[in-house]
């Protein structure tokens, strides 16, 4: 910035931009994740205060549903190929069945955004990192498709893109020969609003994953974790995942 | 025992067309990376649940020996065995000229093997990758210094510290290599401290194995004299080798066995796991193991130098079939996050991965075999690394005791 | 950054010599060595067309796209003025046809085929803008967009000037 009014120029079209952003939402209610007074100014970094989390109550996931894989693939545009084995799947419902009881259910499974994530301890070249808020994602710019992230990852939440693609989100780049995951929908997050799935289980009134911080007592998330019982995917491995069930 | 005389070999026409040969199959191999890179990983058999494939396969494996490769010239210089003496700078080429070949296949199985400096100048300590990338390249260094030592007889005298401190490392660089397995958590197949051992002592094996189908392979070409006393020596330590490791699967699977949430990938493997299962009882243990150690022990077959030859042959198919089995089997098997459940998804959750090695993974792996061949070739061509003579009179320090022995 | 000031150098006494044909007649002179730069879509502001003097931004764009990189990507700010995105918003059309950056009529091939430069970037971001997709109305994220408020639009559609143009006040 070497010109003081460049900055203001640019400042103010910023906070004008805010505002009618922040009209916009207005009539959306439920997607906010802070009061806007409250939301981070966009030239601030992310602190580790604030710690995103999500909760995923499975009772109330329809069997069938895939309303949140769908919106995934549509806000990333992860369409693919048609070629199951190689196209790429941040988030996929998981049909699960007692073998004793036969008891049958199904939950969307992600990137747990662990607080110490495998994936960040294996990577060689530091691509996978965890952001100060928790959310683990993947610097492309420095991934040099290893894909030993993938053999460790206990979820299998991470692909590989196996091929070259064209007209990506312009705020979900990825790119041939890159590991991919779920990113929070970081780009929504950052505005102050919450991700493509939730936001799609919420429009269908399924109501099955809350999304927020896990630091603040007062946000519907952390009074949700006080309140039930949750768990941890594979909690044996003391990852202390920032994705939480209820009802498995 | 005279003082040994190194020689390069001869160069000329047959030397061209040797190096040509393997010429062919590293360019194939450097058409298979471009056509990989050029369109994607899908045109590979590997997949987002099978990751590491056959390069891998042949890259793990070039590395682990070639770690191992360097033991005879550990044994002479830091077990001051002087029968290994006259093998020592051979063994030195040959762990880094396996050790080039490895790490080429590696990066061309990159998914983005233009960003090299990436992962030489982006380091996250806590990587064992990372720390790999630093022993490997050291271990050249290290090696490479030793080879000076050795051969630079102004500094013979350092040779002993050389020679130990590249033991050292090595024993630090396989170490590292099982590691990446055994640092894994997430899946059944790996997260045990056993991956580190298991790797050192494969290493001894494979290694050794290549050591004497070169060493025999080069004399025969260049038509030097190699006795039996020496050959010999080696085919008996192959043979120790090859039971150690025999000894730590063994373990291995006897550990796993016993604790009942790894019985799904004990039962995989060892069962009903289909190729992973054949590869795991015939090639590796049986044509890999079992056979080969018949053969080097056998009254008749021992003494045979064709024998020798076909045992350490089984031994380096069994090595790549025990590779195939630890890297691509340990992903094949679904990974347990739902205890007590029977698991199905959309990305292939709870069932085993399938994955058919796509022919330009198979040239790159070979590839990697071709271009250490080649460097050795060229390393004994150019520099004096090979005795001139091996025979029994040459090396064998007890040698005339023994003759005279025999004739009395 | 020395592969970069060659490149600099090479570029600057190339535009130099450019500037005044590009003036006069927009299309590439391929004899006389100079390149078409498409047109902007818009000005950054009544003073200046992009975010930086247009002099800078030739020079050392990739600076200031290389800090916002990992600053955006690391720390999660996500200013729009130095973001390659809003490059990309304003110098490329979001017309169907627009180009795509393996053509020379993309604002930033344009000028990397003349210098030489090849560049990774567009293996994973997008080479075009977003077009009005279902996305910007299903949330509201893009409302927040600097150039997209309405003082900044009234500037472009009045003072449409090829960004070129500003080169030639520094002959």
């Amino acid at each position: 910035m070497s010109e003081e009014s460049n900055i203001d120029i640019y400042r103010r079209r910023f906070l004008s931009g805010t505002a009618s952003a922040a009209a916009g939402l207005a009539v959306a209610p439920g997607v906010m994740l802070t009061e806007v007074a409250n939301a981070r100014p966009a030239d601030q970094a992310v602190t580790s205060e604030v710690r995103w989390g999500m909760l995923i109550d499975t009772n109330k996931c329809d069997n069938g549903c895939n309303d949140c894989v769908s919106a995934c693939n549509e806000e990333h545009n992860l369409g693919g190929f048609d070629r199951p084995g190689t196209d790429a799947q941040w988030i996929r419902t998981v049909t699960l069945k007692d073998k004793q009881t036969g008891n049958v259910q199904s939950l969307p499974l992600l990137c747990q955004h662990c607080e110490h994530p495998p994936c960040v301890d294996v990577c060689p070249t530091g691509a996978s990192f965890k952001r100060e808020d928790g959310i683990v994602l993947v610097d492309k710019h420095i991934c040099i498709g290893c894909r030993y992230c993938m053999m460790a990852c206990p979820y299998k939440a991470r692909s590989f893109v196996h091929e070259k693609l064209q007209d990506q989100m312009p705020y979900s780049p990825r790119g041939k020969g890159t590991v991919e995951s779920c990113t929070f929908c970081v780009h929504r997050v950052d505005e102050g609003i919450t991700p493509a799935c939730v936001e799609a289980c919420t429009a269908e009134d399924h109501n099955a994953m809350t999304f927020g911080d896990m630091n603040d007592p007062d946000s519907e998330i952390s009074q949700q974790l006080e309140r039930y019982s949750s768990r941890q995917i594979r909690a044996d491995l003391d990852l202390n995942t920032g994705v939480r069930y209820r009802g498995i | 025992m005279k003082q040994q005389e190194f020689k390069e070999i001869s160069g000329g026409k047959p030397f061209y067309m040797v190096l040509g040969f393997f010429g062919l199959f590293v360019l194939a191999a450097l058409g298979s990376a471009w056509y990989m890179e050029h369109n994607g990983h899908w045109v590979t058999g590997m997949n987002n649940q099978i990751v590491w494939g056959m390069p891998h396969v042949f890259a793990v494996f070039l590395i682990v020996a070639a770690s191992g490769a360097l033991n005879v010239a550990s044994i002479s210089s830091v077990f001051q065995k002087t029968a290994y003496k006259p093998l020592a700078r051979l063994s030195g080429l040959l762990a880094i000229a396996l050790l080039v070949g490895g790490l080429a296949v590696l990066v061309l199985d990159l998914g983005r093997p233009d960003r090299l400096i990436v992962a030489m100048t982006y380091y996250n300590f806590k990587s064992i990758f990372a720390w790999n990338i630093i022993l490997y390249t050291g271990f050249m260094v290290v090696v490479g210094i030793y080879l000076w030592m050795m051969m630079e007889r102004k500094m013979n005298r350092f040779t002993k510290v050389a020679g130990f401190s590249a033991f050292i490392w090595r024993l630090i660089l396989t170490t590292g290599t099982g590691s990446i397995f055994g640092f894994l958590v997430a899946r059944s197949a790996y997260d045990t401290a056993i991956m580190a051992p298991m790797f050192i002592v494969m290493s001894f094996s494979f290694g050794l194995a290549i050591f004497i189908l070169v060493l025999m392979g080069l004399y025969n070409w260049s038509d030097r004299p190699l006795g039996d006393s020496i050959l010999f020596k080696l085919k008996n330590l192959l043979g120790v080798f090859v039971g150690s490791v025999l000894y730590f699967v063994l373990a291995y699977h006897l550990t796993n066995l016993y604790i009942t949430r790894d019985h799904g990938v004990e039962e995989f493997i060892l069962l009903n796991g289909g190729i992973y299962t054949s590869l795991f009882w015939i090639v590796q243990v049986g044509l890999g193991s079992l056979v080969p150690l018949a053969l080097l022990y056998g009254p008749s077959t021992g003494q045979s130098r064709g024998w020798i030859g076909i045992a350490s042959l089984l031994v380096i198919i069994g090595g790549l079939a025990q590779m195939y089995v630890i890297i691509i089997g340990g992903q094949a098997f679904p990974m347990e996050m739902f205890p007590g459940k029977e698991v199905s998804s959309a990305f292939y959750d709870g069932v085993v991965g399938s994955y058919t090695p796509s022919l330009p993974e198979i040239i790159l792996g070979i590839g990697g075999v071709a271009i250490a061949l080649a460097a050795t070739f060229v390393g004994v061509r150019v520099l004096r690394f090979l005795p001139s003579s091996l025979a029994d009179e040459a090396v064998d320090p007890h040698y005339p005791a023994r003759e005279a022995e025999a004739t009395a | 950054m020395t592969n970069y000031s060659f490149i600099t150098l090479i570029l600057g006494l190339l535009l130099g010599a450019g500037a005044p044909v590009m003036a006069g007649d927009a299309a590439a002179d391929e004899n006389s060595g100079s390149f078409y730069i498409p047109e902007a879509q818009r000005r950054f502001s009544d003073a200046q067309g992009c975010v930086e003097p247009t002099d800078e931004m030739r020079i050392n764009h990739m600076e200031y796209i290389l800090d916002q990189r990992d600053v955006t990507v690391h720390e999660g700010i996500r200013t729009k003025q130095y973001s390659l995105v809003e490059c990309i918003n304003c110098h490329v059309s979001d017309a169907p046809d627009a180009p795509r950056y393996e053509s020379e009529e993309h604002f930033c091939n344009s000028c990397h085929t003349y210098a030489s430069v090849s560049i990774d970037c567009f293996q994973c971001h997008a080479d075009r803008p977003l077009k009005s997709s279902g996305y910007q109305h299903r949330s509201s994220i893009n409302n927040g967009h600097a150039h997209t408020s309405a003082d900044a639009a009234e500037v472009t559609r009045e003072q449409p000037q090829v960004m070129a143009n500003e080169g030639t006040g520094n002959e």
